[in-house]
Parts: C-alpha cells; structure tokens; sequence
C-alpha cells in the first residue's frame, strides 16, 4: 500500500534541490543566445571595424582625413616649429595639460597629445555642436587670430583649436578635439580604433 | 429577450463560477471610503491615460517604421498623408506628458496622505515599480521618432550605463547594438516600446490595484475604515464609511475624467508641442550624428533628475545621486516611521518639509530644462557667470530634495513629530 511507504525526505529534497539547479543552470544558458543577439551584429562590427591608415605619403606640415566609424579622424604631420610653438600656446588655452581624461587615451596625455611627437591623430568634430573644424597649418596671422600658430578653425562657431587639437580660451567649444584609440603597427601605418597592445 | 440574457449568464456561471465573485469582489462590493476628495481622481485618470496609449500607440505601430533610414520619414508621413494620423500622433505624445502628471500627482497624494504606511507598503512598492517601467517606456518611445534629440537624448541616457565601474564601456555597446546609437538601437526599442514594456506595465498595474483592494484605500484622513464601526446600506458587514466603487465612484470618477478629457483636447487641438515641453523643438530634425543639438536635455518629466546628474561633478557620483533620488522614494514606507498618516493631523514639520520637496521638484526641473540658465542673465546681468550661479542653485535645490528623506526618518525614529488626534472615523460620516 501506498500510505505504508516510508517518505525518505532528504532524498526527496536532494532530488527537488538537484532537479532546481539543473533546471536554473538550463535555464541561463537558455537566455545567453537572447543576451548575446544584443551585441553588435557582424554587420555592425564591419561597419565600427578599425581602420588601416598608411601614412608613408603624409608630408611634414600636411593634414590627411581617414573615415572611422563614419567619423572624420585627421593624422596631421608636424612640423618641428609647429611642435616648438605648443609650449607658448598654454596660457591661451582652456584645458592645457589634457586633464579632461575623456578627450584622449592616457597614452595621449601629453604636451603634444600623440604617441609619437610628430605624429597627430584626432577625431575632427568639434566638441561644441559636430561640425567639421578646417584646418590651418601654418605658423601665420589669420584673420581670426593675430596671433595664430597652426591648428584648426571651426567655420560654425568660431572655435579655435592648437595644433595639438587643444581648445582656445573664450570660444563655444567646451573640451579639446578627442584623440582616438591607435597605434603604430610599423613607422608608416597607424590602426585607428586599437590601443597600443590591444588586439584588433 | 431578458430570459435570453439570464439563461446566457446562468450558462456562463456553471462554467465559470468564479467570474461573478471576482467582478463584485473588485466592483460592487469594493468599499471605497466616501470621502475621497480631488486629489482621489489621479489614479483612475492615470488608468485612463495608459488605455490611450495602447490604443493609440496599436495605431501608430500600423504606419510607423522602426528603421534609421525611415523611421523620421514614417512620422512624417503619419502627420501628413495618414488619415488623422496627426490626431492619433498627437494624442500619443500629449498622452505620454499628461501619464507624468497624473503620476507625479497621484504619488504626491501617497506622501500627504500616508498612503504608502502600513498596510499598503506593497501596493507602494508596486507603484514605484510602475513608474520606473513607465520612464523607461517613455525614454525608448521618445527615440523612436529619430529627430535629432531622440539620437542625442538616446546617446546621452544610454552613455549613463557607462558609468558602472569595470563593465560600462562594453554594457553601452551591448545597449546599443553598435558604436553609436544605430539602426540596431532603434529596432529594439520598439520591440521593448511596443510589446516587452506594455506588458509589464499592465501587470503591474494589475497587481498594484490587486494589492490595494486587499488592504482597502486610503483616504484624506488616513484612518483605516475597516477598523472603525462595520454596516452600511448595501453591506451589514461592510465598512460603516465606504461605499461601493461602482457605481459610487465610477460615476464620480466618469466627471473628472471629462474634465480631463477637456484639457487633453485643448492640448492636443491648440498646443500639441505645448511651447516645446511635451515635443521639443530640436526634435523636428532628423537625426544626425555629426551635429549636436545645442542644448541638451530631456523631456520636462526627467529634468528634476537629470538635473540631479548634472550638478554632481563627476560622472559615477552624478549617475548614482540620480538614481538615489528615485529608489529613496521606494524605501519611504521605511523611513517615515510617523505612525499618524494624513498630513491634516500631522506635525508641523513634515508639512513643511513635503512643501519643500515639492518645490525642490520643481526647482530641480527649471534647472535641468535649462529654465535657469536662461534665467540667470536676466536676473543677475548679461555678464554674470551662469555656470557658477546655476551649480549653486542647483546644488541647494538637491539638497533640499535628499534632506526631505533625511529630515522625515530623524523627525519620525527620534518621536520629534507633535502630532494632532486622529479622528475615529472619517470626518464627512454622518
């Protein structure tokens, strides 16, 4: 008879606890392929992929304009007197030292905002309202500024940036031009999107 | 004809014989207390508000098209070549501001009249559930449209997530799909607008009205009806001071949703944009990820908050303050250890420190839609500093706001609270 079955309880409440976690277990693997659809798709990661810059054919003064994430990133050449003049530029300027850590990778905390001195990388949007600032090389007066040592100008709102992408006192814009993630796979090419040591 | 009618009803009772019960449970022999008063009216219109927008969002789910390349274009295209696509679109939009009115009203009713004390802590918590699930429904339905400010609002709340420690970067990838608020982003939404987020919301409606018809309603005196003498005309058991809701307060509730229905319509007919607050201006550009709109912000029911994030320096700080603000509201039942529940018998000080809260709501709003950026030249001069000004503004008014939750747990867990003598019985029984 049924009713004279000795009930073994903690049988039962071992089958009941094991049953639970295999079930619970089944259960989050079940909802990993629902977690892991919301990850860029391979289309998307196409699209964001990092870009291969050669810059072999960059002359020292020039500026060149790479597409990265549908964002413009400018590789500009320095010059040695462009580079002389940033020191002089630090009193004009409104973060001078790069302390705002979201405009550059750690690596680009510095006088010239680059891995190699030379060698400038930005995303060229202006950090005011997105337009697409021009760029003035030379070491010249411009009719904006009397003054002026090489940088870019922004034709929307008259925000003036160094030549290290750093922003001018007293203009609209609020932060200096963001420097990419990137590194020098060899001397002529830079991957836009990687930070040094990080894999592609 | 009538025998038809109880034959059909007699049928459907063998079958399903709970159904009856059920209906008379929550209708007919659900004893309200009888003196609600205006403030009363917020729940049911807040009802009322959430079957206008599935009914009208069912609508524009017909013609609207959840792509990047297309989805401005649809709303366009439902404001102008859709037949009333305009009415529909438009009592859409003004529906979602007027649900965080009612809302901010109906829980500002909890906090005067105690509604949120033992025993109704659950139907509290379930409240405050509902309003977290209706901001973000509210945040993923405004990006749909794909103006300018849906992209940058959507970069701006999502770029929140990037706050948390260690994780942050890769969860804002993951939110969106992509690098940037994409295509991707806006697929999901929708699917979470339209179908995921409506059905949590409606059960937890359901459960929030579930749970206040176990523990009854509160009411304007705060005194517990169930507790004082029992037997009315419907009921010898019932309540002495309730009456049923229906018809009781069907009808009563049928009148002030006509008056709301009226200033619904003169929003929706005369000033659909209503000057920018519930359709911002910037909004009526497509999106475009290289220009930034000039000022920032969300719509006016997330500005109190949002300025809340922006008066804290830091990011991680600003984010957690933010959030602090809304989850002090869960844990109230909690803090207020005040056992007298109506404000109208309550000390001093906690009337007092609600007006206060309630003006720093408002405060924390000006600042957040930039009321007092604009403000602060004409009152201090064109040359005064904004920033400076508006921080301090800004910071008092945050204070003000979280001093509210300290103030209320010292005054009540230190007995400091004189309160006055709570009636028997609600004060309009006769």
């Amino acid at each position: 008879m049924a009713n004279d079955v000795v009930v073994d309880k903690g049988r039962r409440r071992f089958l009941t606890a094991t049953t639970a976690v295999v079930g619970g277990a089944g259960a989050v693997m079940a909802a990993i392929p629902f977690v892991k659809s919301w990850e860029p798709s391979a289309q998307a990661r196409a699209a964001g992929a990092p870009v291969l810059a050669d810059i072999s054919k960059i002359e020292p003064g020039q500026k060149v304009t790479f597409a990265w994430r549908g964002l413009p990133v400018f590789v500009v050449n320095r010059t040695e007197a462009q580079l002389a003049a940033l020191p002089g530029e630090d009193s004009r300027l409104k973060d001078p030292n790069s302390d705002n850590a979201d405009q550059q990778p750690e690596y680009a905390k510095n006088e010239h905002r680059s891995i190699k001195p030379e060698w400038l990388v930005l995303v060229g949007i202006c950090t005011h309202l997105g337009c697409v600032p021009d760029f003035f090389g030379e070491i010249k007066p411009e009719p904006f500024d009397p003054n002026w040592k090489g940088g870019f100008y922004c034709p929307c709102h008259k925000s003036r940036f160094d030549i290290a992408g750093r922003v001018f006192d007293g203009v609209p814009a609020p932060a200096n031009l963001a420097v990419p993630a990137y590194h020098f796979v060899d001397d002529t090419h830079i991957l836009i999107g990687v930070n040094p040591g990080e894999k592609a | 004809m009538a025998g038809v009618f109880a034959n059909l009803g007699n049928w459907v009772n063998e079958r399903a014989p709970g159904l009856a019960p059920f209906y008379s449970k929550h209708m007919t022999a659900y004893f309200a207390p009888k003196n609600f008063n205006f403030w009363y009216y917020f729940g049911v219109l807040a009802a009322v508000v959430l079957v206008n927008q599935i009914l009208t969002g069912i609508f524009l789910a017909m013609f609207y098209k959840p792509s990047a390349a297309e989805a401005f274009a649809s709303v366009e295209y439902i404001m102008r070549d859709v037949e009333w696509g305009w009415l529909i679109r438009y009592m859409h939009s003004t529906g979602a501001s007027l649900f965080f009115v009612v809302v901010y009203l109906h829980m500002f009713r909890g906090l005067m009249y105690g509604s949120f004390k033992k025993p109704r802590e659950l139907v509290w918590l379930l409240g405050m559930l509902i309003f977290l699930v209706l901001m973000a429904e509210a945040f993923m339905g405004y990006v749909l449209p794909w103006g300018n400010m849906s992209f940058w609002g959507a970069k701006v709340i999502i770029s929140l997530f990037g706050a948390v420690p260690v994780i942050g970067d890769a969860l804002v990838t993951w939110i969106m799909g992509d690098y940037l608020p994409a295509d991707a982003t806006l697929n999901r939404f929708f699917a979470l607008h339209v179908v995921a987020m409506p059905l949590v919301l409606l059960l937890l409606v359901v459960l929030h009205i579930f749970a206040l018809h176990e523990v009854g309603s509160n009411n304007p005196d705060g005194v517990e009806i169930k507790k004082g003498p029992k037997g009315n005309r419907w009921s010898a058991t019932a309540p002495a001071d309730g009456v049923p809701f229906h018809p009781y307060y069907t009808v009563h509730d049928l009148f002030g949703i006509g008056f709301f229905l009226m200033i619904a319509a003169f929003i929706i007919f005369y000033a659909p944009t209503f000057g920018g607050w519930f359709l911002e201006h910037d909004n009526f550009v497509p999106a475009n990820n290289l220009a930034t709109p000039e000022h920032i912000k969300p719509v006016w029911y997330f500005t109190p908050f949002y300025a809340m994030l922006r008066m804290i320096p830091a990011k991680l700080p600003g984010v957690i303050v933010m959030f602090l603000g809304i989850a002090l509201l869960f844990v109230m039942p909690w803090l207020d250890r005040g056992r007298v529940k109506s404000i109208r018998y309550r000390g001093l000080g906690y009337k007092i420190a609600l007006g206060l809260f309630a003006v720093s709501f408002f405060m924390l709003g000006a600042v957040g839609a930039g009321v007092s950026a604009e403000t602060i030249p004409v009152w201090f001069g064109a040359d005064a500093d904004v920033t400076t000004i508006e921080n301090l503004f800004g910071r008092f008014w945050t204070l003000v706001y979280f001093g509210f939750f300290a103030f209320v747990w010292i005054y009540t867990h230190f007995g400091l609270e004189k309160t006055k003598p709570v009636p028997e019985r609600v004060t309009t029984h006769d």
